[in-house]
């Protein structure tokens, strides 16, 4: 095996090599918002837009013929990375369209059970006011606010699983929240503001004790490690493109096909038809129920070379190197003074987004000192508001890193912050 | 980059020494502010004296752009007509979209012209602004002024 080198893998990422604010290197800590792209994959869009542009299944073309067959080999390289079948992956726009066509899936059928005239609809999906829905209170806000308006379209309750002091899911009371009433529990795998792995298996048994549709939010977990999709105990999986190297603009929705093929379908039009009168239509299998309209051929493309490449990294490797990574920040961040991690603060089943406040300075403004250096982190509540109250903090500094960086950028990032302590004198 | 162009040493001190953070006893109206990428809020409260002056209280969470904002624009509108509440938030929000290229006047934005340096930095405009649409706010709410479309 090649040792895993980041100073190597910098070499792919053209961007990488740009500098910012006058000169200076770019410190990319800014991987769980969005990963930046190797050379092959802005090379497979292009390479596409230069050879086969054409739209898919559709057309007699040679051109259609090559573009379908490219984006349905992504689909096969996708699937192949999580171990999943093709036909039980789902291109979406991203990871909130993929958890809004679960939503969805809920309340159309819901709605077409009420309405006189519609064929059956799958009974796991149709709620009434008797029924709950599960999640956290560590989730981002795609995995909340869409259970949110179901809820509050259909009646049934919004219950949270809440947080130990440590940013773990505190599960004592979890046999009490998920019960003969619920329908539905979603849960995040990697949460994208305390960086806690959550076992998610637990959760995904106790939902289906109860009979309810289990959903696992992957978006930060899929791109740093190894995940056999199966594995997860979900019925259905989102991620994200954009966090794996792959372009923006693609997420995916993985699902047993026994479901996919069972709800109703999300975005309807064209494409995703089976037979369409005047008055009615009836609907593809999965995947194409769920694609409507034109596709994201050249992200599927892009992806495709994502996935390519972190494979021939390995995604062992990948695991093992941002492990390293997370307990050398954690160990340099508990150096210095004044620092607080918001999530757990021991290397145990933890990821690579490291939450953390600095007293008597505002986010933005570490940001701000951060960023006239060269180093690039998030700041604010990262779509995650209400885990931010649960630990009484307005906001936070995350860093996050992926298999381009090195201990050399967190170095950047905690004199970064002293610096930061210095400019407003807190220390 | 000039932390100091963007940090000056009047937003600093506005910043650790807040000047009419003030719960006001009877307002007329106050208006909540969020800045929903980062959570940054402040509340403005409005009242009017015997001449029709505001009186102005605010409280406030957030970084030290949009928290000295607060502070610089109690300071310079307390006591102010409504009038002039409205020509010196017209002069600043000027200054915060020129992107840098604006010659201040002192003599309008008191402390405000410290900001300049902020308007170079578009994520960071929002904050700069956020105290000062919510004063917007809180007089339209109160009937101090009409309702109209103002440059934003």
């Amino acid at each position: 095996m090649n040792t895993f080198d980041p100073s190597r893998i910098k070499l792919d990422f053209p961007i990488l090599q740009r500098t910012v604010r006058d000169g200076q290197k770019l410190v990319y800590l800014d991987s769980a918002a969005t990963s930046q792209k190797p050379n092959s994959v802005i090379q497979a869009e292009r390479d596409y837009y230069e050879t086969c542009n054409a739209a898919v299944h559709r057309g007699a073309h040679q051109l259609a013929e090559e573009a379908t067959d490219a984006y349905e080999s992504a689909r096969v390289a996708i699937a192949g990375f999580v171990s999943a079948a093709p036909s039980e992956i789902v291109y979406t726009k991203n990871s909130t369209e993929a958890l809004n066509l679960v939503a969805y899936a809920f309340s159309n059928a819901t709605a077409l059970h009420r309405a006189s005239g519609n064929p059956p609809q799958d009974p796991r999906f149709i709620l009434t006011d008797e029924h709950n829905i599960v999640v956290s209170e560590m989730e981002h806000h795609a995995n909340l606010v869409p259970w949110q308006e179901l809820c509050a379209k259909t009646g049934a309750q919004l219950r949270w699983i809440p947080l130990t002091d440590d940013g773990r899911l505190d599960l004592a009371s979890l046999d009490s929240l998920i019960d003969q009433n619920t329908k539905a529990v979603s849960i995040v795998h990697q949460s994208n503001l305390l960086g806690t792995i959550n076992p998610v298996v637990a959760v995904m048994e106790r939902a289906h004790s109860v009979g309810a549709i289990g959903i696992v939010d992957a978006c930060q977990s899929i791109p740093h490690m190894p995940v056999r999709i199966r594995e997860l105990g979900a019925d259905l999986v989102v991620w994200s493109g954009h966090k794996m190297l792959g372009p923006s603009g693609i997420g995916f929705l993985w699902g047993e096909s026994e479901i996919l093929d069972s709800i109703p379908p999300f975005i309807t039009g064209g494409s995703m038809i089976e037979i369409v009168q005047l008055d009615h239509s009836t609907y593809a299998k999965a995947p194409k129920r769920f694609e409507a309209g034109t596709q994201m051929v050249s992200q599927a493309i892009g992806m495709h070379a994502a996935v390519e490449y972190l494979t021939a990294l390995g995604m062992d490797a990948v695991e093992a190197h941002e492990h390293s990574l997370t307990g050398y920040a954690l160990d340099q961040l508990a150096n210095v003074s004044g620092v607080t991690v918001i999530g757990p603060t021991e290397n145990v089943a933890r990821g690579s987004a490291i939450s953390f406040t600095v007293d008597g300075l505002h986010p933005h403004d570490v940001g701000q000192v951060l960023d006239s250096r060269g180093v690039a982190v998030r700041v604010g509540h990262h779509c995650a508001w209400p885990t931010c109250r649960r630990f009484n903090v307005p906001s936070t500094t995350r860093l996050s890193t992926y298999i381009y960086n090195d201990t050399s950028d967190i170095d950047a990032a905690i004199s970064g912050i002293v610096a930061a302590q210095e400019f407003f004198g807190v220390i | 980059m000039d932390l100091n162009g963007l940090y000056q040493e009047i937003i600093l001190d506005h910043y650790k020494h807040p000047r009419g953070k003030v719960v006001l006893e009877a307002p007329l109206a106050s208006a909540h502010h969020v800045n929903p990428t980062c959570g940054d809020e402040v509340t403005v409260e409005v009242a009017a004296d015997d001449h029709g002056h505001l009186v102005i209280g605010y409280q406030g969470q957030g970084c030290s752009i949009s928290q000295a904002s607060a502070s610089v624009m109690a300071e310079l509108l307390e006591g102010a007509s409504v009038d002039e509440s409205v020509s010196v938030r017209e002069a600043f929000v000027a200054m915060m979209h020129s992107q840098g290229n604006s010659e201040p006047d002192e003599d309008v934005i008191g402390d405000g012209v410290a900001f300049a340096g902020v308007a170079k930095y578009p994520a960071r405009v929002k904050c700069a602004l956020l105290p000062w649409m919510a004063l917007q706010d809180a007089e339209i709410k109160a009937g101090l002024m009409a309702p109209k479309e103002e440059t934003r």
